[in-house]
C-alpha cells in the first residue's frame, strides 16, 4: 500500500502505462468488477440493515406467535432444531465418506469414480428439487408427514457433498509425512487415521461444517414441501415447523408486514454473518494451534 | 467406511422417486406435448412447460451475462491485483455474499430491484431482466471463488515468464497465468450457471411468473423451479404428477450440465 504514496514510483508507472495502454484498462476493468461487487454487496447489506433495525422490536422475540406480533422466536428456534438434527446425520457419513476416499480406497478404483460423480451430482441439484423428493421419499413413503425431521433428512442429504468436499480438500493437505511416520512407529491404518490425519485436518472440517450449517440457516425451498409452515417451536421431531428462510418467505408474501420481513431479514443476515465469521475463525485459530504443536 | 456408499444410494433414491413419480405424468400427456407444450392451464388439464424452459435458459443466460464478466474480473483482482490489508476484508466478504440466504437477496430484489427497474426501464418491474440481474449478483461469488482458486493455483513461473519477456504485470497475468486456469474458471462458470437454473426462491420473487413465452426482457417470466414451488402446495392428482415431472426436467438439465462439465474438464487434461 505505501508504494502508492511513493512518487517515484507512481512517476515510473505512470510512464510505463503510457507506452502499453492496453494494460491500463486490463487494470481498470479489473479493479471496477471488484469494486462493483463490493458495492453491490454493501448496498443489499445497508439497505437491509438501515431499513430492518428500526423495527427490531421485543414483541419481535416473543416467545408464542401470532398474526399481531409476527414474532420470529419459533422460528429461530426450529432453525437450530434443524440444523443440529440434519448434522447429526450428514456430519457422520460425510466424514466417513471423504476419509474412506482419501485414506482407504485405492486409486483408480471404480468405486471411487462412482462415489465423485454422485456426489458432484447430488451438489448440483437445484433445492426445490430436493424438496419435492423429501416430500415425496420422507414425508409420503416413510410416513414422517410434514416434520422437523423430514426436513433435517432432506437437508443432510443436500450438506452432504459439502461436508464430503471440504472434509477431503483437509484430509488431503494433511502431509504424507504424517501418515508415514505413523505407519514407520507401527500403527495400523485405522489408528493412523483417526488419531494422526483426522486431528489435523480439523479445522478444515470444522469449517465445512459451519458452511453447511450457512447452507441450512439460508434453505427456504426444499423445506417448505418438507418441514411444513407452522410458525410454533415443535415439541418433538415429527412436529411440523417452519425456520427462520421459510418464516421470512412465508412473510414477505403475505405482504402484510413488510417491516418485520426487514427485521427479520436483518436476523438472517446477523446469523450468516456470525456463521461465516465462526467459519474464518474456527480454521484460522484452530489452523495456528496446530501449527504451534508442530 | 461403507457411509462413502450414502452418497450413491441418495442419488439412486433420488432418481428413483422423481422418475417414477414424474414419468407416469408425461406418458398421459405425451412428450412432445409436455416439453413443447406453449400453454399451462393445469385448471384444463393442459400441462405444457416449453415456456418454463425457455423462461429458465432465458434468465440463466441473463445471469450469466452479468456474472461472468465481472465475477471473473473481480476473481483476478483477489487473485493477482488485490493488495494483502484488502484482501483480508474482500475475501470473507465473497464468503458472506455467498451464505446470504436467497430469501433476503429475493426480498431485496422485490424491495430495491424491481421499482427500479418499472421506473427506469418500464414494463411491471418483475421481470426477465429484474430476475436476471438479481441471479448475476447471486452467481457472483460462486464464480469468484472457484475461478480466484484456480488462478492461484497456477505456477508462478508463468507468471515470472510473462515478466521476463518484457510483458507488464497486467499482460502477464492475462496472457500466461489466466489461460492456464482457463479450466478451473470454466468450472466456476458452470457452478454458476447450476446455480442460476436451481434457484427458486429469489426468481421467484421477482421474475412475475406469467406462463408466457417473454418477449421483451420487460416481461415476466416463469421458470422450471418456481413453477414447482408456486403450485405444488394446491395441486393433486395429474397436476401434482406434472409438477414432479417438471422437476424431473429440471433434473435431467443439471445432469447434462454436470456431464459436459466432467467431459470437458476430461478434455482439457
Amino acid at each position: 500500500m505505501m508504494k502508492l504514496f511513493d512518487r517515484e514510483y507512481l512517476r515510473r508507472k505512470i510512464k510505463e502505462y503510457k507506452r502499453d495502454p492496453f494494460s491500463f484498462v486490463l487494470l481498470a476493468a479489473v479493479c471496477l468488477a471488484a469494486f462493483v461487487t463490493m458495492l453491490a454487496l454493501l448496498f443489499v447489506i445497508v439497505y437491509i440493515l438501515v431499513k430492518g433495525i428500526p423495527h427490531l422490536t421485543p414483541e419481535l422475540f416473543s416467545w408464542e406467535y401470532n398474526s399481531d406480533n409476527v414474532s420470529l422466536m419459533p422460528a429461530l428456534i426450529n432453525t437450530l432444531l434443524i440444523a443440529a438434527l440434519s448434522l447429526l446425520f450428514a456430519v457422520p457419513v460425510g466424514i466417513g465418506a471423504a476419509v474412506y476416499l482419501t485414506e482407504y480406497a485405492k486409486r483408480g478404483n471404480k468405486l471411487v469414480g462412482i462415489v465423485r460423480i454422485t456426489a458432484e451430482t447430488l451438489s448440483g441439484i437445484p433445492s426445490i428439487v430436493y424438496g419435492l423428493f423429501g416430500s415425496l421419499f420422507f414425508v409420503k413413503y416413510l410416513g414422517f408427514g410434514l416434520s422437523l425431521l423430514s426436513g433435517a433428512l432432506t437437508l443432510a442429504i443436500m450438506i452432504l457433498p459439502l461436508i464430503m468436499r471440504t472434509t477431503e480438500e483437509a484430509l488431503l493437505t494433511v502431509p504424507d509425512s504424517y501418515r508415514e511416520g505413523s505407519f514407520g512407529l507401527g500403527a495400523g491404518r485405522l489408528r493412523t487415521v483417526f488419531k494422526i490425519v483426522l486431528p489435523s485436518a480439523v479445522p478444515g472440517i470444522l469449517s465445512g461444517i459451519i458452511l453447511g450449517i450457512g447452507r441450512i440457516v439460508g434453505e427456504s425451498a426444499a423445506l417448505i414441501f418438507t418441514a411444513g409452515t407452522v410458525a410454533e417451536v415443535a415439541n418433538s421431531v415429527f412436529d411440523s415447523a417452519r425456520t427462520l428462510s421459510v418464516h421470512m418467505y412465508a412473510i414477505s408474501g403475505e405482504g402484510l408486514h413488510i417491516d418485520q420481513t426487514y427485521a427479520t431479514a436483518v436476523v438472517l443476515l446477523a446469523v450468516t454473518i456470525i456463521i461465516n465469521a465462526l467459519s474464518e475463525f474456527a480454521a484460522k485459530k484452530l489452523g495456528g494451534g496446530e501449527r504451534q504443536n508442530e | 467406511m461403507f457411509s462413502a456408499c450414502v452418497s450413491i444410494a441418495a442419488v439412486v433414491l433420488i432418481c428413483l422417486f422423481l422418475f417414477m413419480k414424474g414419468l407416469p405424468a408425461v406418458a398421459k400427456i405425451g412428450v412432445f406435448d409436455f416439453l413443447l407444450g406453449k400453454e399451462w392451464r393445469p385448471s384444463n388439464n393442459i400441462f405444457g412447460i416449453f415456456p418454463m424452459i425457455v423462461g429458465s435458459v432465458y434468465v440463466t443466460a441473463g445471469a450469466l451475462l452479468i456474472g461472468v464478466p465481472v465475477g471473473i474480473l473481480a476473481a483476478i483482482f483477489m487473485a493477482r491485483f488485490c493488495p494483502e490489508p484488502l484482501y483480508k476484508i474482500m475475501k470473507p466478504a465473497i464468503n458472506l455474499m455467498a451464505g446470504i440466504p436467497s430469501v433476503v437477496y429475493g426480498f431485496f430484489g422485490l424491495v430495491v430491484l424491481v421499482p427500479f427497474v418499472r421506473e427506469h426501464v418500464g414494463g411491471r418491474g418483475m421481470s426477465m431482466l429484474t430476475a436476471s440481474l438479481l441471479l448475476g449478483l447471486m452467481i457472483l461469488p460462486t464464480i469468484i471463488s472457484v475461478a480466484e482458486s484456480s488462478i492461484r493455483a497456477v505456477p508462478q513461473s508463468y507468471y515470472e515468464g510473462g515478466l521476463a519477456l518484457g510483458a507488464s504485470h497486467e499482460r502477464s497475468v492475462f496472457m500466461a497465468v489466466v489461460p492456464a486456469a482457463k479450466s478451473g474458471i470454466f468450472a466456476g462458470v458452470v457452478l454458476g450457471v447450476g446455480r442460476a437454473i436451481g434457484e427458486t426462491m429469489a426468481v421467484k420473487m421477482v421474475a412475475g411468473n406469467q406462463t408466457l413465452i417473454p418477449e421483451k426482457l420487460t416481461d415476466g417470466v416463469r421458470t422450471l423451479t418456481a413453477n414447482i414451488v408456486l403450485e405444488m402446495g394446491y395441486s393433486t392428482d395429474l397436476h401434482r404428477e406434472a409438477l414432479i415431472a417438471t422437476a424431473v426436467v429440471l433434473f435431467v438439465f443439471i445432469l447434462i450440465i454436470n456431464l459436459s462439465f466432467s467431459l470437458l474438464k476430461r478434455r482439457s487434461k
